[in-house]
């Protein structure tokens, strides 16, 4: 078996689409790439990351001790996601009556908290399962090799549930992202909404964690979504072009790590970083160019009128 | 003239409306109210009558729950005592009819999500899904958009409307704010101070689009305040909260020394400018705290 990469891009994909393991990977990327960019979309718009990245690091004692237990893996992730989805949701958040509009204050300490304590579960497991120290290295950072043709169907159902959970949810989730006081005015249970969203991010990263491990989720979560926000201000666009990129960069990922010694979880995360960059970097760009040239205006007089604050 | 608590019917200020229009329907009602928080009731006995088309204040001291009064009028928090009628139903969330826009801080300059999307969710944000492009919705859609930009006319904000609101000055989204809470034609705005935080030029120019807003749609205005004088000359009733009591009426009649040496229990000066801008001091002795926070002359 040859993988030589060469210059023709045509006989490149040919040939790794050839590999059974490879067009798995390929299809479980897809699946995952899809839910993770319009989830993290949102998650970035609600400023959830701290949760989200929390969830990712959930599935880890999941996946370890559903090994132990000799179970699936996906059982172990999917359950472990989404029961933790369910505790921080549960937390009581200190919702200062004032918090900012345009998003939730983060989630604190005890997100924090509950992180550290998954994390060291996941080691218990693994130290519990003599043996297991080569799967350890792809609970943590991925893996394309082994994707089962049974692993894509469960993939593929909980992407599709998650994706119609999150249009179902549409326009309240963002209302209640948005501006959550006005929206449960308006009749908006945003408490359900959020705790709904929750869930949905456990699905995505448990899916997600499948791919890139758990330790690298956030390439495919946040770095699509935070390029797209930069990149559009317009809510519809920024979920079409946060699947897309993350599309992408999965794709170029898991070609890259087919061609290369180094493994998917390196490369999707080095893509993901690459284009949160270019992204930020147009933004800075196009705004300078927004504001310049710099037009004549006369000095903002300071006047008194906040003085009540 | 000012009734107190409990006996406030406006019968014969109601149809006090600029222009001598005789005030239209009933929009909101209170009947014995009291609100409580905490276990604490933090107002009682609040009895008032609001007509179509009414262009109405609540001040009062910090928190004496002036913005449970509004939440208590769009059944966020429900009332401890007493009855409420709000457009002819129990208060209840989910009322297209009523516009609300909270007290905040500004949005960070970080939220990247433009202020027609803004204006958008006001139109049909509680409706579950997406909104479909395909064919036979794209009529409703159009709708849709063709309301949010008639509404950003009319508050004037076509200018930045396109631009991420995070990007907007305090008062131009606070002009996008308006313009969600009232895109579904509502009968009732109910505006949690709208003015505080923003420099004089955007009060007055605020002030002036709610007035407007008020007469050209025929929509009752309930808004507070921390500073009367921006939308005085607009107002045709005020509502002065006060641990002691409440008290309605028209604000030369609310706004006198006696009135709120009474709700305050201390004496209390209110003295005019030439410009009519009234100015509340207390006596020289009085604990800072119990000051009413009414006015910081310029």
């Amino acid at each position: 078996m040859t993988t030589e990469l060469n210059w023709n891009l045509v006989d490149d994909i040919r040939q790794l689409l050839s590999f059974h393991f490879m067009l798995n990977a390929l299809r479980a990327g897809t699946i995952v790439a899809g839910v993770a960019g319009a989830v993290g979309y949102l998650m970035v718009l609600r400023r959830q990351t701290f949760a989200g990245h929390t969830l990712a690091l959930i599935g880890f004692p999941g996946a370890a001790g559903a090994t132990w237990l000799g179970l699936n893996t996906a059982v172990g992730y999917f359950g472990f996601c989404v029961a933790g989805a369910l505790i921080i949701s549960a937390l009581p958040r200190r919702g200062a009556p004032n918090a900012g509009l345009g998003g939730f204050s983060e989630e604190s300490a005890a997100i924090g908290t509950v992180q550290a304590f998954a994390l060291a579960c996941g080691f218990l497991f693994v130290s519990l399962y003599s043996g297991f120290l080569n799967g350890l290295n792809s609970l943590l950072f991925g893996t394309i090799i082994g994707i089962t043709d049974q692993q894509i169907l469960v993939l593929l159902i909980a992407g599709a549930g998650c994706l119609l959970v999150l249009i179902l949810l549409g326009r309240p989730l963002l209302f209640s992202t948005i501006d959550p006081e006005v929206a449960r005015a308006k009749g908006v249970p945003t408490r359900l909404v959020g705790t709904a969203f929750l869930v949905l991010l456990g699905v995505a990263a448990g899916g997600t964690s499948q791919i890139t491990g758990s330790l690298l989720v956030f390439a495919l979560l946040v770095a699509p979504a935070a390029a797209a926000t930069r990149l559009t201000a317009q809510p519809a666009a920024g979920v079409a072009l946060s699947i897309m990129l993350a599309l992408l960069i999965t794709w170029m990922g898991e070609a890259f790590a087919f061609f290369s010694p180094y493994p998917i979880g390196f490369w999707v995360t080095t893509l993901g970083f690459a284009a949160f960059l270019l992204a930020t970097a147009y933004r800075g760009i196009a705004d300078r160019i927004a504001r310049h040239p710099p037009i004549p205006y006369p000095p903002r007089r300071v006047l008194s009128g906040s003085a009540g604050r | 003239m000012n009734r107190h608590a409990g006996e406030i019917a406006l019968d014969a200020t109601a149809s006090r409306n600029l222009d001598g229009v005789v005030a239209g329907r009933e929009v909101v009602w209170l009947s014995g109210a009291a609100a409580q928080m905490g276990g604490q009731t933090i107002w009682s006995d609040v009895s008032l009558t609001v007509r179509a088309g009414e262009f109405i204040a609540i001040l009062g001291p910090n928190g004496v729950g002036k913005s449970t009064l509004l939440k208590a009028i769009l059944g966020l928090v429900p009332l401890a005592a007493g009855q409420a009628r709000v457009l002819g139903a129990r208060p209840k969330t989910g009322n297209a009819a009523t516009g609300y826009l909270p007290q905040r801080r500004a949005f960070d300059p970080g939220v990247r999500v433009r202020g027609v999307d803004i204006v958008r969710l006001g139109w049909d944000g509680d409706r579950w899904g997406v909104p479909l492009p395909a064919l036979p919705w794209a009529h409703r859609s159009r709708i849709a958009r063709q309301r949010v930009r008639e509404v950003i006319d009319l508050v004037g904000a076509q200018s930045y409307a396109n631009r991420p609101i995070g990007q907007s000055s305090g008062g131009e989204q606070q002009r996008l704010l308006i313009a969600q809470a009232l895109v579904r034609r509502p009968e009732l705005l109910l505006l949690d101070e709208p003015l505080d935080s923003l420099d004089v030029t955007s009060q007055a120019s605020i002030s002036a689009l709610i007035q407007s807003v008020c007469r050209s749609e025929g929509v009752a205005v309930m808004l507070v305040a921390h500073d009367v004088n921006p939308i005085l000359p607009y107002l045709d009733q005020v509502i002065y909260l006060s641990r002691r009591g409440v008290v309605m009426g028209p604000p030369e009649e609310v706004i006198t020394a006696d009135t709120l040496s009474m709700l305050y229990g201390t004496p209390i000066d209110v003295l005019r400018d030439h410009a009519g801008r009234l100015v509340v001091v207390g006596q020289q002795d009085l604990p800072l705290h119990r000051l009413p926070r009414l006015r910081h002359s310029p």
